[in-house]
């Protein structure tokens, strides 16, 4: 049913509008764009920033293009003298409390303060300068996020990030009149607070006032010592992502350049997160039917199930904080960031006669809490840090751009060998549902000797944006050793936003999740939407590079992670067998219980 | 103008006849439209200072649609100068509870709520004490009406409708975007009247007399009486009933000490009167008197020739610089350079001309802060800037 | 169980555990401790089932809610312009002198606080301030030295 629609004028121009549509959306569909700096399309409205202000005829006072719903008959101006003089005052208002020394900002070139100051022109500043008279502070302490007040404009959309798409509250909004700020809980750092690292708060910050903890100079450094051997892992979500910070439109798949790209920039080994990936599904997958036989067939009372994913770090952290009790239901698995690094300095290193010592391990991730995974301390099996440095697509991108490369028109090349072979299975785990999906992939048919019983592979019910997905599998004429499995149908769940693992932890505090498997990602849409990805992000920026990735796995010749030629060279030569020795000692790790306040 | 407008004192607020039990049933023995009839045609304002039609309100939330409603009692009187809220809640308390009474009756509300600015805790337990016996009376008569009062913690902006609901949720005062409005979405959400306390006793004294005596004081669209708090350079500070329309000039004749240089007519969020203008400003809601009327929560603030109207406009610039919840860009940011703007101009780090972006600032202010407070600094600004630039520079 | 979780179960047994009921179980600890500790905003969250950065966020927003140690006496002179008309600076030096105080402080046996605030509504006898929920009116130098005396002694 049809509600009827009303008309509105705007800029003299009748307009039929949806009733209830702000006046933001009324004037957006008509080609008009009406600046905003405090409304996102991911949160709830704010109007606080009070940029968005139109006229409407008849009333004295302006409104938020954002905050005000259309009402039948209203006259809305867009672009009077009246509205353009208060804009400029309030652009004029919020330099004068911001540190605008912007040459020495990260987010020059891409602050959307600065794009607002360019727009309309602000070339003189009458007020009065407020930075001198405050005693700004900037946080330092985390290693995935930098936090700086001098360059905060209040729009409180990082608060709101971390409330309404995170569910875990690190940021508030504390004080108020000229002393209001953006605090954390009793104004501490934010490596000692709730805070995941999942960047989220990065993602949507407009100004420089969040970012994350760069490494760019320490990876030139690396690359460019001819005693070092750099190398470099990428994550499945990096090559579709990368391209929107380099010319091209969100969904754009740009693997080969991106190898190129890498290559140039001075790394001796070009190599693919994708390839633990794989790794990942084959130990991971292992544990699953162990702790399922532990479950069905030895009665144990003590395994934990469901079992839990544990490739995404801002999940650990957020489960070490919020429920510690149920640590163990996390996969004992590290992350393919963890896993690979841990390779490279023991298996490459010695497939390469290389001194570990001398490897610097660098990965490139769409992620902010992967930092401080890498720093964590059960992240040196190897002997050595296992991942040295972690840089965001962003970072990538920056460098790329430094390094004077014109990646529109590079050729395109393939990942190096040993480490570098990946299926469809690995590059999907950049998408929610990516790891369940290749997971069942592998173990539906090591168990049943059968494909899984979708077409094409293609497990759609664990795809797409749902907060929370279910799906069941049942087991049917399984092989003679998974005869325990026989008839059980397998149950999954996939979550993805914190504020959806909260559901779903929830339901397992209660008692009322009858799951076997889950699938746990920090970020919307998974590690595509990731704290380290380009910014902007909305949900149709999202839902391409979904659809990106989801063609990177239709494209490829193998899509099962146990057919991956050289994780099974590394079985045979290396490792031996899943959930073996030398995996356990390399590829396995432990949590920390962690204050919930 | 003077001559026509007398300062005509009344006695309907404080006056105890302590006949609320009566009032009382006769209210409950109209139908809620008889009531809110007599409301609208008494055309009663808001005495709060934002002046809304008290009978539209009722109304409006009388016609809403929802299993739950609310009636809040506005306790958190906060604007510089103003008292009046206090004295009514420890003299004629019986009266706001009424009021409250017949507002749910009107409105279908069951729940009522005052919520009392912190820095009056010194009030709670005799207040408690008097709901406790009015609930108990509530029960006697068969009416299922509860009373809570919730305290503030000192906060002005929670005088704000909507940063008072925001309080009462158990978040930070920080208002909220209108529409949607009180009467359909106000407390959690549903419908609320939220009223002055002063306002509520006059619907008792309405409720009492009948529209017309309440209609036959006081002048076009500034109908009835108000309470004044009158304080400063002033042999007679307290408060005072007195008819709307009055000019400033027969309050300073009354109120003055005889060298009234300017009178500050609303609070901070009010405009300065300077003497100049004393004949041609009376005390009302905006209508057509000539000279100019000014809206009012009834602060009166006197000031004599001995006083500095800078000192005075620095005094206005802290607090609203201290109050503002922060939220929005023009009146966080916009406050912080009034202060620090006014004081430049002062040092003569800026030249006299910075008075005139200033103003033009509180212009700003006025059309795009979020709520009334930012929206209210450009009254006392510009009319003490206007009326005393000397005094700002030198 | 340590007192402060005691009375912190106690108010939200009396208020209830829904975010609306967090000002009184704050307003009831601070009668109680004077001022809201880490320890007692980390019990208030894990009571109530809050976020502790929200609850910290919420006190920090009004006046009468410290985060702060505060002495057992708290008191906060208006600094509104009538009070500042009818004396409130001498009051003030008198208060200072007398504890040896700067606004902002807290005396060193820990008894008073002294602060300043915003209209108290009790302009028609300004200067005023309140010491805890007391008000005092139309003070002068002595007689805030007498008020102070007798807090002296408690």
């Amino acid at each position: 049913m049809s509600t009827k629609k009303i008309n509105i004028y705007i800029n003299g121009t009748p307009t039929p509008v949806e009733p209830g549509t702000m006046i933001l959306d009324a004037a957006k569909d008509n080609g008009i764009i009406i600046p905003t700096l405090c409304y996102h399309k991911d949160l709830c409205i704010a109007g606080n920033c009070r940029v968005c202000v139109v006229e409407i005829a008849g009333q004295k006072r302006l409104s938020a293009a954002c905050a005000t719903p259309c009402e039948e008959g209203m006259e809305i101006l867009t672009n009077t003298l009246k509205v353009r003089n208060s804009r400029k005052h309030i652009i004029e208002l919020l330099l004068s409390e911001h540190n605008a020394d912007c040459t020495k900002c990260y987010r020059n070139g891409s602050c959307e303060l600065q794009n607002l100051a360019s727009e309309y022109k602000i070339m003189t500043q009458d007020f009065i300068d407020l930075v001198p008279l405050k005693t700004y502070s900037m946080d330092m302490y985390s290693p995935s996020i930098i936090k700086d007040n001098s360059k905060c404009i209040r729009c409180q959309r990082c608060v709101r990030t971390c409330a309404e798409i995170q569910g875990v509250n690190a940021l508030t909004v504390a004080h108020k009149g000229d002393e209001m700020t953006i605090s954390t809980f009793l104004n501490k750092p934010m490596n000692a607070v709730v805070c995941t690292n999942c960047g989220q708060c990065i993602n949507h910050c407009p100004t420089g006032a969040l970012v994350e903890k760069n490494y760019i100079e320490e990876v030139w450094d690396a690359v460019s010592n001819p005693n070092l051997h750099a190398v470099v892992q990428t994550a499945p979500a990096v090559r579709i992502g990368l391209g929107e910070e380099l010319g091209f439109e969100p969904g754009s798949r740009n693997t080969g350049k991106m190898v190129t790209a890498l290559k140039r920039l001075g790394f001796d080994s070009v190599l693919d997160t994708d390839f633990t990936a794989d790794l990942t599904i084959m130990e991971e997958g292992t544990e699953l039917l162990t702790r399922l036989k532990k479950a069905l067939v030895d009665k144990d009372e003590n395994v934990k199930l469901p079992m839990a994913t544990s490739c995404s770090p801002g999940w650990i952290k957020y489960i070490e904080h919020m429920y510690p009790e149920f640590l163990g239901h996390l996969s004992t698995c590290k992350s393919p960031q963890q896993m690979f690094g841990a390779l490279v300095k023991t298996y490459y290193a010695k497939a390469r006669n290389l001194d570990p010592d001398k490897i610097v391990s660098v990965s490139i991730m769409p992620c902010t809490a992967k930092k401080f995974e890498a720093s964590r301390p059960e992240m040196f099996d190897s002997g050595y840090r296992d991942v040295d440095y972690v840089l965001t697509t962003r970072e990538l991108a920056i460098m790329i751009k430094q390094a004077g490369i014109n990646f529109k028109a590079l050729e395109e090349s393939k990942f190096d060998r040993l480490m570098g072979e990946s299926t469809g299975a690995g590059v999907i785990f950049g998408a929610t549902g990516g790891v369940m999906e290749a997971a069942l992939r592998s173990a539906y048919e090591l168990v049943t000797g059968r494909e899984v019983p979708f077409k094409n592979l293609d497990i759609k019910p664990v795809r797409g944006m749902e907060g929370v997905k279910e799906t069941s599998i049942k087991i049917e004429n399984p092989k003679q050793e998974w005869a325990f499995l026989d008839g059980v149908e397998l149950k999954c769940a996939v979550a993805h936003g914190l504020v959806n693992a909260k559901t779903i932890m929830d339901s397992i505090k209660k008692g009322t999740a009858d799951y076997h498997f889950v699938e746990i990602m920090a970020c919307p849409g998974g590690c595509l939407g990731g704290g380290g990805q380009p910014i902007p992000t909305s949900p149709e920026i999202r839902k391409k590079r979904t659809e990106a990735i989801y063609a990177e796995d239709a494209h490829m010749t193998v899509r099962k992670s146990h057919e991956n030629h050289e994780v099974q060279k590394l079985y045979h030569d290396f490792l031996i067998t899943p959930l073996g020795e030398l995996s356990h000692k390399l590829l396995h790790t432990k949590y920390t219980p962690r204050n919930r306040y | 103008m003077g001559a026509q407008y007398q300062l005509n004192r009344a006695d309907f607020i404080f006056k105890n006849e302590n006949d609320w039990e009566e009032i009382l049933t006769k209210i409950l023995n109209q139908t809620p439209q008889d009531l809110i009839n007599e409301l609208i045609s008494s055309e009663l304002k808001g005495r709060g200072g934002a002046g809304f039609p008290t009978g539209l309100k009722w109304k409006v939330a009388a016609e809403a649609k929802a299993s739950r409603k609310f009636v809040i009692c506005n306790a958190d009187e906060g604007e510089p100068g103003t008292f009046k809220d206090r004295e009514i809640l420890e003299r004629v308390p019986y009266k706001v509870l009424t009021a409250m009474v017949a507002c749910g009756y009107v409105i279908g509300a069951k729940e009522g709520i005052i919520y009392l600015r912190g820095e009056y805790r010194f009030l709670l337990e005799e207040l408690l004490k008097v709901i406790e016996e009015f609930e108990y009376y509530l029960r006697e008569i068969g009416q299922t009406f509860t009373i809570k009062v919730f305290m503030g913690s000192g906060a002005y902006i929670c005088g704000e409708e909507t940063a008072l609901f925001e309080s009462l949720e158990g978040k930070r005062g920080e208002p909220r975007n209108k529409p949607p409005y009180p009467t359909s979405s106000g407390y959690m959400g549903l419908p609320t009247v939220i009223n002055n306390v002063e306002t509520l006793a006059h619907t008792y004294t309405i409720f009492k007399y009948g529209a017309k005596k309440f209609y036959d004081l006081g002048v076009q669209y500034s109908r009835g009486t108000k309470l004044f708090s009158v304080s400063g350079d002033t042999p007679k500070p307290g408060i005072y009933e007195l008819e709307l329309g009055m000019s400033v000039q027969d309050f300073v004749h009354e109120f003055g000490d005889g060298d009234t240089k300017a009178v500050q007519v609303g609070g901070a969020s009010g405009s300065l009167v300077p003497r100049k203008k004393f004949m041609d400003t009376a005390i009302g809601f905006s209508g057509k008197l000539t000279g100019i009327s000014l809206p009012t929560g009834g602060s009166m603030m006197l000031f004599n020739s001995s006083r500095s109207m800078y000192n005075v406009l620095d005094n206005y610039l802290e607090f609203f610089r201290e109050e503002s919840c922060g939220q929005c860009t023009p009146c966080r940011v916009g406050c912080q350079q009034l202060l620090i703007g006014i004081k430049a101009v002062k040092r003569g780090d800026k030249p006299a001309s910075y008075l005139d972006k200033l103003i033009r600032l509180t212009e700003t202010m006025q059309h795009t802060a979020k709520c009334g407070l930012g929206q209210s600094v450009a009254n006392s600004f510009s009319s003490i800037v206007e009326n005393f630039r000397e005094e700002m520079i030198y | 169980m340590s007192p402060i979780q005691i009375l912190i179960k106690e108010l939200a047994d009396q208020y209830g555990r829904r975010r609306e009921c967090l000002l009184p179980v704050m307003q009831g600890v601070i009668e109680r401790e004077n001022y809201l500790s880490e320890y007692s905003i980390v019990e208030i969250a894990r009571e109530m089932d809050l976020p502790a950065a929200e609850v910290y966020g919420t006190a920090t927003f009004y006046s009468f809610m410290e985060v702060k140690p505060m002495g057992r006496f708290v008191i906060r002179i208006c600094k509104t312009i009538t009070c500042s008309m009818k004396g409130k600076n001498q009051v003030l030096f008198a208060i200072q002198d007398m504890l040896k105080i700067k606004v902002g402080e807290t005396s060193a046996d820990g008894r008073f606080t002294l602060l300043q605030t915003n209209c108290l509504g009790l302009c028609h006898k300004a200067p005023a301030m309140l010491i805890n929920h007391t008000p005092f009116t139309n003070l002068t130098p002595e007689k805030v030295r007498d008020v102070l005396s007798d807090f002296m002694k408690k």
